[in-house]
């Protein structure tokens, strides 16, 4: 799976596609049609923030916030590549002009603050921008009184380009957070492969909730890194949701096709104004039997 | 110390370490010189030598460039955490463990007397001897070490005491065990608290500001930093390494990554730099110790001037202003 990190993605166009993490051929239609999970391996593969939110929102609610910001290069950063052309090809493969898209959204029938940061976007790295809008969300969330979710898949952590920007953003979110969470406020963070290095030690970290798809990594440092560090090699399944959730650090691991569900749910709990769960009359749910068996 | 420890230095302060170790072998000669003819050709010697060194640290000193900063900032002979709270600090009560675990060498946190005010005094520890270094993990913490330091800041608020944080750290370790007992989450679950604790936080950044392990203990309404000292989002090896695959780039990556105290402040992340004797703080100690200490005592009485939610609301927008980017007509 670490090896899938690090390849770049997108098998060759056609009927069958290769699987990022088991490596096996698998029919691309099962895939797309199948939340874009590995039918053999379970891998939960990359989305776009547009697959993101088909699959999470209530159709047509998602209403775009904070469109306006923009990055800039202020530390004229260059590498082999100059940060502004990292921008730029990061901007063309998404349509994106940032990593974080963030909007008001319903989710069950339920209005929520909704935000991707996508994995797609310079690994979903945080720079000022990204920091930003984290920040503008949980107080938009904080003054409209409404639930914050965030789908993390911020591999990056805080982005190298911008610096030190970069690393005080982890103290701008957990902030702009504390002050949604200390007035009652509900911030749910849905972590997704992969969340790592200064967005894991920050706004990731912080949920009221946090819940993770199923074989993501996530963690502080890089693996590479720790087992140069330690010089050992490190146990199976090391800095995955299913180790995280075993240490503790997470609430609940979650089958992407489960999500939508599991976070209409989740936001029953915490919502004051949502109304509980009604058992259907029997009925219903045979009626409900009917269809899906009609369906399949 | 032995000729040897005072040669381990970076490389561009060698000569200088060199040129007085030489003059300091003619002043002993000096010493042992009996012929009046002898004494006086020696001292002339010195004079002509001392005049070099003065020129010398000059040009050094006057050009240093980001990575030299760096490798300031982690010189052997630097002051240490220990140093800064043992001599600024009076009836030092070191308090240990972070109530759950274990307690962690690596951060010292401790109730302690700053010129008559009680103070929660803590800070990143790397260790003098090699024991206090391995034990220290060089300065490397471990979640224990952060929440270690949460609960004794929740009991410095309870006390109505105020923060003074010293920063030096390579990073938070790396490690299986700290990845096991949740580094992120006890780095970001100190970010989140030092964000509204009610007392006033003063951070100093002594040495190395290492990434998120720095943050840990880094977060409040003071950024002070030491004039050879860097804070960055990554090591200047780590950067280089991702960069140009070869960490021996680590000097070129010091330069791009914007990291040196006058480039933070331009930047709007610290807040004040704290001068250093000349040629840095390890070449005179005592006069640091007395730098810092006027420096210390005129923010910390500033900020216990204020009232809580004052202190509050500054410490908030000073983080939310924090960044850089721009904000296009919709």
């Amino acid at each position: 799976m670490r090896w899938a990190l690090t390849r770049k993605r997108g098998a060759p166009d056609g009927l069958w596609m290769k699987c990022p993490s088991c490596e096996g051929m698998v029919y691309r239609k099962v895939v797309e049609e199948g939340f874009h999970v590995c039918p053999e391996c379970g891998f939960h593969m990359r989305l776009t923030a547009e697959q993101r939110m088909e699959y999470l929102l209530d159709s047509g609610s998602f209403q775009p916030l904070f469109e306006n910001l923009e990055s800039t290069d202020p530390l004229g950063f260059k590498g082999k590549k100059s940060y502004k052309e990292k921008l730029a090809k990061a901007q063309k493969a998404t349509g994106q002009k940032e990593a974080a898209v963030f909007g008001t959204a319903e989710i069950g029938g339920k209005e929520v603050v909704f935000g991707i940061i996508d994995p797609n976007f310079i690994m979903g790295s945080m720079g000022s921008v990204v920091g930003e809008k984290i920040a503008r969300a949980a107080e938009h969330a904080h003054d409209k009184k409404l639930p914050l979710i965030i789908v993390s898949g911020s591999g990056g952590g805080a982005r190298m380009e911008e610096g030190i920007l970069s690393l005080f953003q982890m103290a701008k979110t957990s902030a702009a957070i504390k002050r949604l969470q200390d007035k009652g406020g509900v911030y749910i963070a849905v972590l997704t492969n992969a969340t790592m290095g200064g967005s894991m030690a920050s706004w990731a970290a912080l949920g009221d909730i946090t819940i993770a798809e199923p074989q993501a990594l996530l963690g502080f440092a890089g693996p590479r890194v720790i087992a140069q560090t330690v010089r050992q090699e490190l146990p199976p399944g090391f800095q995955t949701s299913e180790f995280l959730i075993d240490h503790g650090f997470l609430d609940q691991v979650c089958h992407r096709k489960d999500l939508r569900q599991r976070l209409t749910s989740l936001l029953r709990y915490t919502c004051a104004d949502m109304p509980a769960y009604k058992k259907p009359a029997v009925k219903e749910r045979h009626t409900a039997k009917i269809k899906a068996v009609a369906k399949a | 110390m032995s000729g040897v420890d005072r040669l381990n230095v970076p490389e561009f302060e060698r000569p200088i370490v060199e040129l007085e170790m030489k003059i300091e072998g003619r002043r002993m000669d000096l010493a042992n010189a009996d012929k009046e003819d002898d004494r006086k050709s020696i001292q002339e010697e010195i004079d002509e030598l001392s005049k070099d060194l003065k020129k010398l640290t000059d040009t050094v000193f006057a050009n240093l460039d980001p990575w030299d900063r760096v490798q300031l900032s982690r010189h052997p002979n630097r002051p240490l955490t220990d140093d800064y709270v043992s001599t600024l600090f009076d009836d030092v009560q070191e308090l240990k463990g972070d109530g759950n675990f274990k307690d962690d060498p690596a951060i010292i946190t401790a109730f302690a007397t700053f010129d008559g005010v009680k103070c929660m005094v803590m800070g990143h520890r790397k260790g003098k001897t090699l024991q206090e270094r391995l034990a220290c993990n060089f300065g490397c913490a471990h979640p224990e070490g952060y929440r270690k330091a949460l609960r004794k800041m929740r009991l410095a608020e309870k006390f109505k005491l105020p923060i003074i944080s010293f920063i030096n750290t390579p990073g938070a370790y790396p490690g299986i065990e700290a990845e096991e007992r949740g580094q992120s989450q006890a780095i970001a679950e100190n970010i989140r608290e030092m964000s509204g604790l009610k007392v006033p936080i003063i951070t100093l950044t002594i040495g190395e500001g290492g990434s998120g392990g720095a943050l840990g203990i880094g977060v409040g309404d003071r950024y002070l930093i030491m004039e050879n000292s860097y804070y960055s989002v990554i090591s200047p090896e780590g950067c280089a390494a991702i960069l140009w695959h070869d960490a021996k780039k680590a000097s070129d990556a010091a330069r791009v990554l914007r990291l040196t105290p006058n480039d933070l402040l331009e930047l709007g992340i610290m807040d004040e730099i704290i001068p250093e004797p000349y040629g840095g703080a390890h070449r005179d100690p005592r006069k640091t110790f007395d730098i810092v200490k006027s420096h210390l005592m005129r923010h910390l009485k500033e900020l216990m001037a204020l009232d809580t939610d004052d202190l509050l609301e500054q410490r908030y927008q000073k983080l939310r202003g924090m960044g850089k980017y721009i904000e296009v007509a919709a």
